[in-house]
């Protein structure tokens, strides 16, 4: 049925078709609105029977979620940014049990500064945690993907994250297609877990493993996301077959088949970088955008393919490694590995800065113009940066970095980014 | 050190007991009992957790007919039963991390609430047990305590209080008391050893939750231990149940002395055993033979600074303090009545 709701409500109704039966929430923003609405259909009797757990912290949200799954219960729970990481412990922790916990994460930037909105930084903060990270194009997206996530979370006996963007899509009202109960039934069996705490048949689940044993288990982690590799695109095909539209599977390619440029990119902007190539396109530009929806495990291969063709890629990304640059890029770069085509690295909207098609044809102009830098921060300012780096080299206490670049904000409007 | 043992204990608290009548006997007394910890672990010889966990659990076994799980926090308890590749629990067992266990435990209740709605029925029979050392519960993993705690999971948390950090080498936790060397609070400068003022009294502070069920035991009294967990079990929600549990290795004591030391820290005064249901004290273990805590304290190479030419006997009445204070608090001798 199509309606016109909120991208969080929209995930919480696919949730709760998914028939989980523990849910753990604890608030942060911006998943909150996501456990409301399934705590409101848990306490009205709509989503029955389900145990909603309030819980006192996210490393509790986390904590009790090994407890159910592993008891053998479905577990849905949701947190972003200071919330993944208070949680962080834990996340592993389900991974190295092969818990098929689903977890969504609205992306939000990571603190100190303190900043709600949204970038990358707590998915790729645990890029190596053993889970599975999908990223949602749109809230059709992140509603599908759910349904997907546990199909797969279950088969895998693996934790799925279903990241979408905080704010941009958990908050934007936008019309979905909410799925029936009767086809959600019938594309996601109830779940039979592989290990379950049973007084039947009793066993020992979290020993100490040491060097004889604990590589190996690595190792089947890393087997089984590469398994994965195969069950994405074939849960996304099942899905198509079921649902009546297309969703998941590792990558996507729009406009690639003759392109020479390619932009590469997760989540919501890849909508905006979309009218961009459509307008590029339209002036006679060969170009072209890859999505990536599964960042862990990452798709090489299809990656690879499908950039094969192209003389210069660009990673388009709101996550930063400091001291290095990119963090999606060292995967599409090392896909790209022996390729002639030459590759630029652009972060792009940290904390929330919106990511304008102005300054997209901006940085697009210059790739053309072969003068984009390696590792270019789109829409930068640099009269800031520079004040504050001539402040510390004059001055031992110069204060405090985010407060002075505020004051220095405020004292003079920020001038246009340069081109 | 040897000690007198009384070889007729019918009508005490302690080990033993055949002589009883069969309905008033240990589950330890019996064949029939489950040895949920099973032999060959590798805890130290005279470890008193060992000894708290074996009669814990299997008392929680044999009040739920077999139906239970357990949740483990990462300590000694997690380290010397599950080697790999072989484990000692006959039972389901979960261990995730340090600081979560009581987390864990809500997570297995609230899995097994489902599966009995499921089923048609009101609530499951198979129950849940969460347990740690005092580091994985009066310290890492007191949010989880507490929220399983204000929630009224239906879950018993036993602490295994042994004082302090045993699994990574003896160091301070919340539960040290003042005095005790540890290695992190040395027996150096003016206030040797754990200062006086700071730890936290667990079992109060589960009280203040208002939940059904706090208790504490000693390994000293198996069989009130024993039917300290059989009485935990025939109540639902959270319930914690902190058991006094001798370390030879963290104390310095020999371990001949494990169940002694346990008696003494009841028979000083410094480890009240009572019972309390909805935040009120309901029960009280009396000193039977009440001891000067130097009796105690002397047995223990954690205090032996407190004691010989360089000793330092204020700090020994210090603790005689305590030992009076919790006396009065709780009313532990027959006379204070």
């Amino acid at each position: 049925m199509i309606r016109q709701i909120e991208g969080s409500l929209a995930v919480a109704e696919a949730v709760a078709l998914c028939r989980p039966e523990v849910i753990c929430a604890y608030p942060i923003s911006p998943q909150t609105h996501i456990v409301e609405g399934l705590g409101a259909m848990v306490k009205g009797g709509t989503l029955t029977p389900c145990e909603f757990l309030n819980v006192e912290s996210e490393f509790a949200a986390m904590s009790v979620a090994i407890g159910s799954s592993a008891a053998g219960a479905r577990t849905y729970t949701a947190t972003a940014s200071q919330g993944l990481l208070f949680m962080v412990e834990a996340v592993y922790n389900a991974s190295g049990l092969g818990l098929p916990i689903v977890m969504t994460l609205a992306n939000r930037a990571i603190g100190a500064p303190i900043n709600i909105w949204n970038d990358h930084s707590d998915s790729m903060s645990q890029r190596d945690c053993g889970w599975i990270q999908l990223f949602a194009e749109s809230n059709q997206e992140a509603l599908d993907l759910h349904i997907q996530a546990f199909r797969l979370a279950e088969e895998m006996s693996m934790p799925v994250m279903v990241c979408m963007d905080g704010f941009i899509l958990t908050h934007a009202y936008e019309q979905v297609d909410m799925p029936t109960q009767a086809q959600v039934d019938a594309f996601l069996p109830p779940y039979e877990p592989r290990q379950v705490l049973d007084p039947a048949d009793p066993v020992s689940i979290g020993a100490m493993v040491g060097p004889e044993a604990f590589m190996e288990v690595r190792y089947i982690a890393h087997a089984k996301q590469t398994m994965a590799l195969d069950r994405i695109p074939q849960i996304a095909a099942e899905f198509a077959q079921v649902f009546g539209r297309e969703a998941g599977g590792l990558v996507r390619g729009y406009r690639l088949e003759d392109a020479d440029t390619a932009v590469v990119a997760l989540g919501s902007v890849v909508g905006t970088l979309e009218e961009v190539i459509d307008a590029r396109r339209a002036a006679g530009e060969k170009i072209g955008l890859l999505s990536i929806r599964s960042y862990r495990p990452f798709p090489l291969a299809a990656v690879r393919a499908a950039l094969a063709g192209v003389k210069h890629f660009v990673v388009l990304e709101k996550s930063f490694s400091v001291g290095l640059g990119g963090v999606v890029a060292l995967d599409v770069r090392k896909a790209m590995s022996g390729m002639a085509a030459v590759g630029h690295t652009v972060i792009a909207g940290l904390g929330g800065r919106p990511i304008t098609q102005a300054s997209l044809q901006r940085m697009l102009d210059d790739v053309m113009a072969d003068r984009l830098q390696p590792l270019t921060f789109l829409d930068l300012n640099w009269e800031i940066v520079n004040r504050q780096l001539a402040r510390e080299a004059s001055m031992r206490r110069s204060g405090p970095i985010a407060e002075n670049l505020l004051r220095d904000i405020g004292q003079k409007p920020a001038p246009e980014a340069k081109p | 050190m040897t000690q007198n043992i009384k070889f007729y204990q019918t009508g005490t608290f302690t080990v033993g007991n055949r002589l009883l009548d069969p309905e008033h006997r240990a589950v330890q007394a019996s064949i029939q009992r489950d040895n949920s910890l099973t032999s060959g672990h590798r805890a130290c010889q005279g470890c008193g957790e060992a000894l708290g966990a074996r009669y814990a659990v299997d008392a929680a076994m044999r009040a739920t007919d077999g139906q239970l799980i357990a949740a483990n926090a990462t300590g000694c308890l997690e380290v010397f039963s599950t080697p790999y590749p072989e484990t000692s629990w006959k039972l389901p067992w979960l261990h995730s991390l340090f600081g979560n266990a009581a987390a864990v435990g809500s997570g297995i209740a609230a899995a097994l609430a489902v599966k009995a709605r499921k089923a048609g029925l009101e609530r499951s029979a198979v129950r849940v047990i969460a347990q740690g050392g005092d580091g994985g519960t009066t310290d890492i993993g007191f949010g989880c305590l507490s929220g399983m705690f204000e929630r009224n999971d239906d879950v018993l948390y036993i602490c295994y209080d042994n004082e302090g950090y045993m699994n990574t080498g003896v160091q301070r936790s919340s539960a040290t008391p003042p005095g005790a060397r540890t290695a992190t609070t040395v027996p150096l400068g003016p206030n040797p050893g754990e200062e006086f003022g700071r730890g936290k009294n667990l079992p109060l502070i589960a009280m203040a939750h208002e939940i059904p069920y706090v208790a504490t035991a000693t390994v000293a009294d198996l069989r009130d231990l024993e039917a300290k967990v059989e009485h935990a079990m025939s109540l639902h929600g959270a319930r914690y149940l902190q058991i006094l549990v001798p370390c030879p290795l963290g104390w310095g004591a020999a371990s001949c002395d494990t169940i002694r030391l346990a008696r003494l820290a009841r028979e000083t005064g410094l480890f009240p055993v009572f019972e309390a249901k909805g935040g009120e004290i309901t029960a009280v273990t009396k000193i039977r033979h009440q001891q000067p805590v130097e009796n105690y304290l002397r047995l223990q190479k954690r205090f032996a600074h407190l004691f010989g030419d360089k000793g330092r006997p204020d700090i020994v009445a210090r603790i005689q303090a305590m030992a009076d204070k919790n006396i009065r608090r709780f009313g532990l001798l027959e006379a204070a009545e």
